[in-house]
């Protein structure tokens, strides 16, 4: 999932300075999940706001609403009466949810709520790591399902540095060294042999070094209104 | 400022503190009649979004009272309300209002005297930091409470 948390309280109110009516809006997906942008959160954040305007004395109304998705435009299209009563946007999504309310909303302010961290996993309750970094071309079959693009911290793919001790990161004792969980993984799967074979320079075209990437799927795309089918026509 | 009166929503956990605010009223034991008790089925159930609307709706002070450390009926509910209110006092001190407005208890069903001990501390704390401006009208800043005073 994508995981986001908590812009700090002041940060949000300093955005929100030139507005007196504004609608906070969580999404009910990965940051539901996370914890930082659900119905709950989104509650909070506004009555935290609410609190803090009056407080100082400040005029700021700010109402609560939720999208299921707020990265698709389906589901921000209902919420269009809703939007237009209000000066500007908090949205408690991730930065995908924030510039696509933004987009659907060119006249309109939106501030992003939340600071979008990493597409990761939860590995306690309350506590969620970095797990992918969205590469464009995955390498876990190599690596006994580890992630050296996202796990070693220097993106080693051929085995681990001098850096590593008892099985952890020189960066922080608290990060594994992902070459340790490779080799044991690899290891109790018997592919060691496998692991030996010297991998080439990864193509970071595919990663971020290639510009904003799109995907586009010929088979799901809705055909044309007036598309010719010629002879096929019936 | 001496004659004001708290508003302070007292959230009890049904097997401890409830019991032992009834035990304390028995025993004609008193304690500040500033306290609303709102009884919990285990203080595990309080959220910080309850605690938070006490608070803009005008509540002085919070207090969560649940069992004694590893007494509770449900393992681990007061741990995770002592957490919970840990977090809602950072955001008191975010928001502009004192973290000393909310506070956790530990107490046991038999502890009735103490129950009212610590409900008189609390009452009196919170009158030293005076009433929740977002229920009062806004006071000059000549007699605004201490914490927003600079």
């Amino acid at each position: 999932m994508i995981v986001a948390e908590t812009k700090p309280l002041e940060q949000i109110r300093q955005m929100l300075t030139r507005h007196k009516k504004v609608l906070a809006v969580g999404c009910g997906t990965c940051v539901t999940v996370c914890s930082a942008g659900g119905a709950k959160e989104v509650g909070i954040l506004a009555a935290s706001l609410r609190m803090a305007a009056k407080v100082n004395s400040e005029t700021l109304e700010v109402d609560e609403a939720m999208v299921q998705r707020q990265c698709e435009v389906e589901y921000l299209e209902p919420l269009a009466e809703k939007f237009a009563g209000y000066d500007a946007v908090l949205s408690l999504g991730c930065g995908v949810g924030v510039q696509s309310i933004a987009q659907h909303l060119p006249e309109k302010n939106v501030y992003p709520a939340l600071n979008t961290t990493f597409m990761g996993a939860p590995t306690e309750q309350g506590v969620w790591e970095e797990r992918c970094q969205g590469c464009g071309n995955c390498v876990l079959h190599v690596t006994g399902g580890v992630c050296p693009v996202t796990r070693c911290a220097k993106q080693l793919f051929n085995g681990p540095c001098g850096g590593t001790e008892a099985g952890h990161c020189e960066v922080d004792e608290a990060i594994p060294c992902a070459w340790q969980m490779v080799w044991e993984r690899i290891g109790r799967l018997g592919l060691i042999d496998e692991l030996m074979e010297l991998q080439p320079a990864k193509d970071w075209s595919t990663s971020r070094d290639g510009g904003p990437r799109r995907i586009v799927r010929e088979d799901l795309r809705l055909p044309p209104d007036d598309e010719d089918y010629g002879e096929n026509a019936t | 400022m001496s004659s004001f009166e708290p508003r302070i929503i007292a959230f009890c956990c049904q097997h401890c503190a409830y019991a032992a605010a009834d035990l304390a009223g028995g025993a004609r034991l008193s304690y500040p009649d500033s306290l609303h008790i709102v009884q919990l089925p285990c203080t595990g159930r309080v959220d910080v979004l309850h605690l938070l609307k006490s608070f803009e709706d005008g509540a002085d002070g919070v207090l969560v009272a649940g069992c004694l450390p590893g007494r509770c009926h449900y393992l681990k509910g007061n741990t995770h309300a002592r957490q919970r209110v840990d977090y809602l006092r950072q955001l008191l001190d975010q928001i502009g209002l004192a973290a000393d407005r909310a506070r956790m208890i530990n107490i046991s069903a038999a502890m009735g005297a103490r129950f009212a001990e610590l409900a008189t501390e609390f009452t009196q704390r919170i009158r030293e930091l005076g009433p929740n401006r977002l229920a009062a009208p806004l006071q000059s800043p000549a007699t605004e409470s201490p914490e927003t005073a600079s």
